[in-house]
């Protein structure tokens, strides 16, 4: 028997990589899987900042606060120790992270600056600029070459994944499927444990704010597997971003953390410049709505008040769901030092200057509550039992999640900063857990016969060649498009019963029509469109995945909100949607949820 | 003012095919950037002559410039696909071609692994001894965190190495490039990293290291980031200098 196990980690953005260094700093050898180079993971288009009850600035924050915050924020849906234990790390996080050498902004004595972001009222919030997110994945990667160098881990960059290898359907899992997307080779993997890192899936929904790469398909891939999904329906809208034809780019909530403040003019349909309308003729909706939180409520709240101002009251700009976020009463030299990059990505992308003229900002499908199902240990006392291989285990027995792609953390709406901690949290703990978890196996994954791994791989092989041969009429981009315009429609801020029964209905119709799809690049080198059909099928899955559970709901809470149930309901939905993979599509079951901490209370931000 | 947009689109079926060009046509709208044009392309994959095509390969991920990955030759000059829009162009045909300096995988997708190559030989990481609680980093003045900023936004994108006059690509052994001596100048003056400097000087003191920059210039010019390459060049050449002799004399 071989002495060392392997563990695959697939997915190379913050949690992916803080996993592989928690791993191979056991000593452990790593595969680290990723379809683009690692530094170029959609961890890099995280743009205000990390949270952390570091208290510098001596407003008595503590982690205890910060963990109070996160689950009121999620509306009560989290499961409280996991959230406990991140807020209670959080500040060794961030040292840790700092000591890897992330050029965090400092203050005026070199300390670690703060700054305020939603659903808050500490400054709690360390940034590197407006791109931490790039930062501390490069601080990360950096860690991660030096393992590299060192023959610990084996990057195999370029290679989407397919499945995991089970060794029955329960598990345990004793690999992956892959595909490497030059040679188009589908090849299977052996591993001791396996840990999913890969993201969201943004582009369910077509455009987002999320990156290309991020369509969620191997979190689908898990599903169709046998992994639980939990809490699909519960999708953020950014109130903050910027329309593109190809994407919509995120404006980040720092915006509003530096002082940014929302409005629209209190003259429905006013042509006026922002400039020529006076200070009293602008209604800046949420601070009067929320004197204490003002520009800063959570998410869920400011896209649902700035979809309520634009739609129901038809105040936005332009007659759309569009309204100014100003920045132009601050000064440039301030606007420069603490949100030069996404104030760069605006002037750029829409050609104003936003340090003089105000921005005209839009709601994006931004980020996933919901993802894989996983697991962990409480402790008596309401915290984290880290030597446990339960943490972040899913239903499949060495099969592992962290990051968006799982559902722990943020409950029912995530906070602003707390993507970055939880991913960076998600993978100390599912690192060590897969290590302690494949040292107890009796026998390691290179001792097993070859043939489950060759059957594993000729299924997949079999479904490419099924994919390369298609010639029907369907152009496979242009259904990725219907079904994110129906989804943008239909299952975003505002949720109605039958609107999300049409789409059910039209998500079945393209998968019909998905089968009638023909591949018009016909290539075997490097050809992205076979891996983009398999892509799209998987899509299909996770967005009758989000929109039944979204169905079935019948409560407002956190970012899912349906004007038919506009309250929250405890008694009968505070619980996690569970769905479970079947031919006729998602089987939705329910789960309690861990309040052992604290008791569910209603959610104000006035 | 445009009516339509034409790409000239430089092509390759794979490493070893040869190249081609080829021409498409797409009515004109506002506000589109390269990245929304191959996007139509791709739901619509037939060339300005109207024959039916495969849409052309390109590489991109984040859209926003900040992951490095769609950089291309457009009109000639290496740059981010998806912060190009149209309409700064000038109206006439668009010439979109991959990078010369790196081996093209297929269409406009090249393959920048020897610039990760170069990250590992110069060192390119903080050596912390463990990532175990061991409180606060030290302290750093507000100034030299926003330099050091300035230098962590590289994203690996490529211009720099592409508009270089002594980065040979089909030779690695020539010249390491300006990025990773970008990258060497930003570890060394991490206060940590700077304990380390001289393991990373010695590694772009070598054959394809510091000397190999001919001060052209050109890097800066096209640094989507506006990173100043040459002056951390000009600073570890002269840290280079001083560990020469520190090294030749003892401590």
């Amino acid at each position: 028997m071989s002495s060392k196990p392997r563990i695959i980690v697939v997915g190379g953005g913050l949690a992916g990589l803080m996993t592989v260094i928690k791993v191979a700093e056991r000593g452990c050898p790593v595969d680290l899987f990723s379809i683009v180079p690692v530094k170029r993971s959609h961890s890099v288009c995280a743009q205000g900042g990390i949270n952390a009850a570091v208290n510098i600035m001596g407003e008595n924050d503590s982690p205890e606060i910060h963990y109070y915050d996160t689950v009121k924020g999620g509306d009560f849906l989290a499961h409280q120790p996991l959230c406990r234990g991140m807020a209670y790390d959080a500040p060794s996080i961030i040292y840790l992270l700092d000591r890897m050498g992330v050029p965090f902004s400092r203050t005026s004595e070199g300390n670690l600056d703060f700054r305020r972001f939603g659903g808050t009222l500490h400054h709690r919030t360390a940034f590197a600029g407006a791109s931490t997110g790039q930062q501390l994945l490069y601080a990360l990667d950096e860690q991660v070459r030096r393992f590299e160098a060192q023959g610990l881990v084996t990057k195999h960059e370029g290679f989407e994944f397919l499945s995991p290898v089970l060794e029955s359907p329960e598990g345990p899992c004793r690999g992956i499927v892959a595909m490497d997307l030059r040679t188009m080779k589908v090849q299977a993997f052996r591993a001791d444990a396996v840990v999913m890192a890969t993201g969201g899936p943004g582009l369910v929904y077509g455009r987002s704010t999320n990156s290309m790469i991020n369509t969620g398909s191997a979190a689908a891939g898990c599903y169709r597997a046998g992994v639980r999904y939990a809490n699909g329906e519960f999708i953020q809208i950014h109130p903050t971003a910027i329309p593109g034809e190809d994407k919509m780019r995120l404006m980040s909530e720092s915006a509003r953390g530096e002082g940014g403040r929302v409005w629209v003019p209190k003259k429905k349909g006013d042509t006026r410049p922002p400039a020529e309308i006076p200070e009293s003729e602008r209604w800046y909706f949420l601070e009067e709505k929320y004197p204490r939180f003002g520009n800063l409520v959570p998410r869920d709240i400011g896209a649902r008040e700035i979809y309520h101002v634009c739609v129901d009251l038809g105040m936005g700009l332009d007659g759309e769901q569009k309204v100014y976020l100003d920045l132009t009463h601050k000064s440039r030299e301030f606007l420069d030092r603490r949100l030069g990059a996404i104030l760069e990505i605006y002037e750029q992308f829409v050609g104003d200057d936003p340090r003089t003229v105000p921005m005209k900002i839009f709601p994006a499908v931004h980020y996933s509550m919901g993802g894989l199902w996983v697991d962990y240990e409480p402790t008596a006392d309401g915290m984290i039992d880290k030597s446990s291989p339960k943490n972040h285990m899913t239903n499949i027995p060495g099969l592992y999640a962290a990051g968006e792609c799982e559902y722990q953390y943020h409950g029912a709406n995530r906070l602003g900063a707390n993507a970055l901690l939880s991913c960076i949290y998600a993978g100390t703990l599912a690192g060590p857990s897969s290590v302690i978890f494949a040292e107890n196996l009796d026998c390691l994954a290179a001792d097993l016969d070859a043939g489950l791994y060759e059957r594993s791989a000729s299924k997949w092989e079999k479904r490419f060649e099924e994919i390369a041969r298609m010639d029907g009429p369907e152009n496979p981009h242009k259904l990725h498009r219907e079904l994110g315009e129906t989804m943008i429609a239909n299952v975003t801020i505002v949720r109605e019963n039958d609107k999300l029964r049409q789409t059910d209905q039209k998500i079945q119709e393209l998968m019909e029509r998905w089968k009638k799809i023909g591949v018009t690049d016909r290539s075997q080198w490097s050809n992205p469109e076979i891996p983009f059909v398999h892509q799209l099928w998987n899509m299909l899955e996770l967005a009758r995945v989000i929109t039944l559970g979204a169905l079935q709901r019948d409560e407002s809470r956190g970012a899912h909100y349906k004007p038919e149930f506009p309250e929250r309901d405890d008694a009968n939905w505070l619980k996690s949607t569970i769905a479970t993979w079947s031919p006729e599509g998602p089987v939705l079951t329910y789960e309690p949820v861990d309040i052992s901490i604290s008791e569910p209370v209603a959610r104000h931000y006035d | 003012m445009r009516s339509e947009i034409v790409f000239r689109i430089r092509r390759q079926d794979g490493p070893q095919e040869p190249s081609y060009v080829q021409e498409f046509r797409l009515n004109y709208r506002p506000n589109l950037n390269i990245i929304a044009c191959l996007q139509e392309i791709a739901r619509h994959p037939v060339d300005a002559s109207g024959k039916a095509t495969s849409p052309p390969v390109w590489d991109c991920s984040c859209l926003e410039e900040v992951c490095g990955a769609c950089t291309m030759l457009v009109n000639g000059v290496p740059r981010q696909s998806c912060s190009t829009l149209i309409d700064s162009l000038p109206s006439g045909p668009i010439e979109l071609a991959p990078l010369t300096k790196f081996p093209v995988v297929r269409d406009l997708m090249v393959d920048r692994k020897p610039m990760f190559e170069a990250l590992k030989q110069i060192h390119g990481w903080i050596p912390i001894d463990g990532t175990h609680d061991l409180g606060p980093g030290p302290r750093r003045p507000s100034d030299q965190a926003r330099i050091s900023y300035v230098f962590s936004r590289c994203m690996t994108c490529g211009c720099c190495m592409e508009a270089c006059p002594n980065y040979d690509g089909k030779d690695p052994s020539q010249f390491i490039g300006p990025a990773p001596l970008g990258q060497t100048h930003y570890f060394n003056t991490n206060p940590i990293g700077a304990m380390n400097a001289g393991e990373r000087l010695d590694a772009v003191m070598g054959r394809n290291g510091l000397t190999g920059c001919g001060n052209a210039q050109n890097c800066v010019e096209v640094c989507p980031k506006e990173i100043p390459l040459t002056d951390a060049i000009a600073q570890l050449n002269r840290q280079a200098n001083r560990h020469w002799l520190t090294t030749l004399f003892g401590r």
